[in-house]
């Protein structure tokens, strides 16, 4: 009997006959079982091998040589609301209280290629971010903001491609050149179809417009990442910790395995590929989740794809506090929550955050509370000490644990994905749909068994009124932003438009690299509407396959 | 002899692609045996109040994150109304300030099921509303 | 309740879509109600071509009947849809999805989409599927599509219920044989493999086509159509080969033999019914039954003893 065993029968049998434990088992967010207790034994494999150091393959305890010793992560809140005046203050305010990116927000007609005055967009323009209908609004956002200094992240994807060109054409306008820019468009569209619903266009030309934009980039805005690959919304949508690594490198794959086929050299694009994850409560299976997925997708790029660059191996990646775990019930108890998951981030080592607001789960942040939830970042960046040393949980017989089984349970998954043909047939299939909807059913019903708590829903809840101050937009700003729409599409040169538009059109019937094409269009102010109303009538429209 | 199922259509108005609420309260509506018609995302008030009449459901349930509820659910109410189906009971869930729910009811909304609700009241609302409407 | 049924079918057949979604109601309740409903219909149906569509699950049913139903509309066809989809056996409750690949439809007046629950039934439609029809048929719709549920089961009550049986199937199945065996091969006027533009179609389509030579002679020579349903490719044709389909049958005078038996039977069932309503529940509640019950359960008389001897005392008296 070794010294566990031992432990096990003498001293825990006795203390369990007097206090059962809590319950009968243990398990994390992905169906892990948790034991009682981790020892060496549970650490598996060469050090060298599993771990190596930072910077180096397999990158499990980061990607860059010092980490957080050189510079912090990137804090990065996400925000957008109204109209281009609105959000340009909102940006000057962050920038000024100490942020060093911008992250981008678009109202969801934006997002899904709809003026705002057209029919579908009623009701919805300036909710949940800003409404950018042309380049004319591009340039409001930005009024006062350098392009060459700051980093833009933008939150877009089914017309990636139309507002990086309004983006490169504002810097135009302000004397900057698209070679000198720096920022991330999301551009995965794969997980909209899978998650988050914002889709236009069928799978193939939507990974078409993908493959260009890398194309371009590569050529002429080297230092854009040109996709954020989103396992956020795969989280947010219910998945586990282990289905969001898996789901989101198998989207990863396919995106490769599609610039591949485009005739691109993987180490032209890989290096510019980035990635984006939640932070949920469990704090330890998160870090693990991060370690896990960076020593995957290395593994992955070198074996499978054979890259050549370490660069093309790293996974990099930014991070945003989980949106689905912020209750609407004593909102102030979410800042605790974001705290937590800000640790988790941090301690996985990652490049860039966003901290969500307490109240989110009600109406979109006010500025007091995007303070609060920068200042959590702050905290744990100059207060706590744990940006000090480099992936300090390493070692944690737990963590290690943790991070091998989380892999080994993504590997699984991935097999599955890769018999069914990739990413983009297992969503076409619905499988990944079915997937995320089974775990978050499963996770709902926990919560109403009450065998997950949850602080303040179904525990240690109070009576309380309802939360005031709430940020509201209100509908003028729809009427205002049509007012100016209008008044843009009478004052520009209106043949020049139709003939950009008739010459995507017909590029969009061949096979040639888009990019230039939408670009272009948005330098004459063709508005977003008209040029994926090109497009739409080219490509179609994706009709989901809906899973319950 | 047969029982009266209630039928209920879960749908999605407007823009927004955040389904997970709308599809585990359909799941959970279907284990309490009631019969859900899921029409999907980005549906017009006027497709659904034309799905909600062709089903003959009972009830429509709204779920809807991104803030455009105080238009999308009055407007779906203001059709069902038109069409002289407004014996169809609305209900609404998502992400809904409190302060907006007193106008949604009084526009016709039967009630807002705000995040963290258990979908077990839900449940319990349609049998009691629509449960013996015979 | 009591409506006024005549009323609502009157509005019903002047395009009332609540008025016809109320008759439907009423057949899906049941019991007397049903009957109330059909028997007010009843004098109105007999005109519309009823067609089913059945298929393993994935194949594409409902994104098919929604590029058929396009290419109807464009003829000028009035198309009504019955989408069924199974009802949990333990809870009772069932989620009705095929709308969302229908979304177009939803509002054009010239179509009806209704969703409904196989409410226990076998065999892939709902106990109400033939009430439905035969009010969609009242009520104008020249083109009935009925879609099975698709749960990979024989799904053989379609053929009680359609003039003309599409069976629908896709590759990359797996086994694409074994998708299409189980017992839906034989009920198929026509077959088309969706999804024509994957890999492996034309295999598809030639194994199927193996399949019916094999199978029974009038089998031998129906037609197999490679259809890409969400790309609307093939689908025109499609629906072109299922009139032709409709048109031989007419011609041959099968239909008319289907029709004839399809009537039959739906009489039958409910005489059926009937009988067991008159016979069967007075017997039930009476107690000769529940002491004989005792005695049976007490080993004394096999099942068939017991049957004869309450057959013999049945009244089979006529009215009076």
């Amino acid at each position: 009997m070794n010294g566990k065993e031992q432990w096990e029968v003498g001293v825990v049998a006795k203390a369990l006959e007097k206090h059962p434990e809590r319950r009968a088992a243990f398990e994390t967010s992905s169906g892990i079982p948790v034991e009682r207790l981790y020892t060496p034994e549970d650490v598996v494999g060469s050090y060298e091998e599993r771990l190596g150091y930072p910077g180096q393959y397999p990158f499990t305890r980061g990607i860059q040589p010092t980490m957080y010793r050189g510079r912090f992560w990137t804090m990065r809140q996400y925000a957008g609301f109204a109209t281009a005046e609105e959000s340009n203050k909102r940006y000057q305010y962050l920038l000024e209280q100490g942020q060093t990116g911008l992250s981008i927000a678009f109202d969801l007609p934006t997002q899904i290629g709809y003026d705002s005055d057209d029919p579908m967009a009623h009701g919805e323009v300036g909710k949940v971010g800003v409404a950018i209908d042309s380049l004319a609004d591009m340039e409001i956002l930005f009024q006062g903001i350098p392009l060459d200094k700051v980093s833009s992240s933008m939150t877009i994807n089914a017309p990636a491609a139309v507002l990086l060109a309004f983006y490169i054409a504002a810097a135009e306008k302000q004397g900057v050149p698209a070679s000198a820019l720096k920022g991330t468009i999301q551009n995965d569209i794969l997980k909209e179809y899978a998650a988050r619903g914002t889709y236009i266009f069928p799978p193939a030309p939507s990974m078409r417009l993908i493959t260009n934009t890398f194309a371009f980039c590569a050529q002429n805005v080297p230092k854009w990442n040109t996709i954020s690959i989103s396992g956020y919304h795969i989280r947010e949508a219910g998945s586990t910790a282990a289905q969001e690594i898996a789901f989101t490198l198998a989207d990863g794959i396919a995106y490769v395995e599609a610039a591949l086929e485009a005739g691109m050299d993987v180490d032209d694009f890989a290096g510019r590929l980035s990635f984006f994850f939640n932070a949920h409560n469990n704090l330890l299976e998160e870090v693990a989740k991060y370690r896990a997925a960076r020593r995957l997708w290395a593994k992955i790029m070198k074996e499978r794809f054979h890259a050549k660059k370490d660069r093309s191996m790293m996974l990099r990646f930014h991070t945003q506090t989980g949106g689905s775990t912020l209750t609407a019930q004593q909102p102030d108890n979410n800042i605790v929550r974001v705290a937590i998951q800000t640790l988790a981030a941090v301690l996985g080592g990652t490049q860039s955050l966003h901290t969500n607001s307490r109240d989110e789960a009600l109406a979109l942040p006010t500025e007091d509370s995007v303070r609060i939830a920068l200042r959590t970042q702050q905290i744990v960046a100059y207060e706590s000490g744990v940006a000090d040393t480099i992936d300090p949980l390493a070692g944690s017989y737990y963590v290690e644990h943790m991070t091998d089984q989380l892999q080994a349970a993504a590997e699984a998954y991935i097999a599955k994905i890769d018999e069914m043909g990739g990413a983009v047939k297992a969503v076409e299939q619905g499988y990944i749909q079915r997937e995320i909807a089974e775990s978050s059913y499963q996770y709902q019903r926990q919560v109403e068994a009450g065998q997950q708590i949850v602080v303040g829903v179904n525990k240690f809840t109070i009576e309380e009124p309802p939360v005031k101050g709430l940020m509201h937009i209100d509908s003028s700003v729809a009427a205002n932003q049509i007012k100016k729409l209008q008044a843009m599409k009478a004052g520009r040169d209106n043949v020049l438009v139709s003939q950009r538009l008739e010459a995507l059109r017909t590029a969009a019937q061949g096979t040639e690299n888009l990019m230039p094409y939408i670009l272009d269009c948005a330098r004459v102010y063709c508005t977003e509407g008209e040029i994926c109303g090109e497009l739409r009538k080219v490509f179609g429209e994706y009709h989901p396959m809906e899973v319950l | 002899m047969s029982e009266k199922k209630i039928r209920v259509l879960i749908a999605k108005p407007g823009l927004d692609g955040h389904d997970r609420g709308a599809k585990v309260v359909a799941r959970a509506l279907r284990d309490a045996g009631f019969e859900v018609i899921y029409t999907g995302l980005r549906q017009t008030p006027e497709q659904i109040v034309a799905a909600a009449i062709a089903e003959d459901v009972d009830a429509v349930g709204l779920s809807l994150l991104s803030g455009a509820h105080n238009y999308l659910f009055p407007r779906v109410i203001e059709l069902l109304r038109e069409q002289g189906a407004d014996d169809i009971l609305v209900f609404g869930g998502g992400v809904i300030p409190e302060e907006d729910i007193p106008g949604l009811k009084k526009a016709g909304v039967a009630e807002i099921f705000t995040p963290g609700t258990p979908t077990s009241e839900t449940v319990k609302f349609l049998r009691e509303r629509c449960g013996d409407k015979q | 309740m009591n409506r006024d049924w005549g009323a609502l079918l009157t509005r019903a057949r002047a395009g009332d879509k609540r008025a016809v979604a109320r008759l439907i109601s009423g057949v899906e309740e049941g019991g007397g109600t049903a009957r109330t409903v059909l028997d007010q219909v009843w004098p109105q149906t007999g005109h519309a071509r009823v067609f089913g569509i059945t298929g393993p699950p994935g194949a594409g049913k409902s994104t098919l009947t929604d590029a058929l139903t396009k290419c109807w509309r464009q003829a000028g066809l009035r198309v009504g849809i019955l989408a069924v989809d199974p009802t949990s056996p333990f809870t009772g409750g069932a989620i009705l999805g095929d709308r969302v690949r229908m979304g177009d439809l939803t509002l054009d007046e010239g179509v009806f989409i209704r969703s409904m629950g196989t409410r226990g039934r076998l065999g892939g439609l709902s106990p109400a599927s033939s009430g439905a029809i035969h009010i969609l048929d009242a009520c104008g719709y020249d083109l009935i599509l009925v879609e099975t549920v698709g749960v990979g089961q024989s799904e053989v009550a379609v053929v009680e219920t359609a003039d003309v049986v599409l069976v629908l199937t896709v590759p990359g199945l797996g086994d694409d044989v074994q998708a299409i065996k189980a017992g839906i091969l034989e009920i198929g006027d026509l077959f088309a493999v969706n999804k024509a533009d994957r890999p492996g179609a034309d295999r598809t389509a030639n194994e199927l086509r193996t399949m019916l030579t094999l199978g029974e002679t009038e089998k031998r020579d129906l037609p197999v159509l490679l259809v890409s349903a969400a790309q609307n490719q093939g689908v025109a044709e499609l629906c072109q080969a299922m009139e032709q389909r409709f048109s031989q049958l007419e011609g041959s005078g099968e239909l008319a033999r289907r029709r004839e038996l399809r009537l039959r039977s739906e009489l039958l069932t409910q005489i059926r019914d009937g009988m067991e309503r008159r016979l069967l529940d007075p017997l039930l509640e009476g107690a000769d039954f529940q002491q004989a019950m005792e005695r049976f359960q007490a080993r004394q008389g096999s099942p068939y003893q017991w049957a004869e001897e309450f057959v013999r005392h049945i009244n089979m008296g006529g009215s009076g």
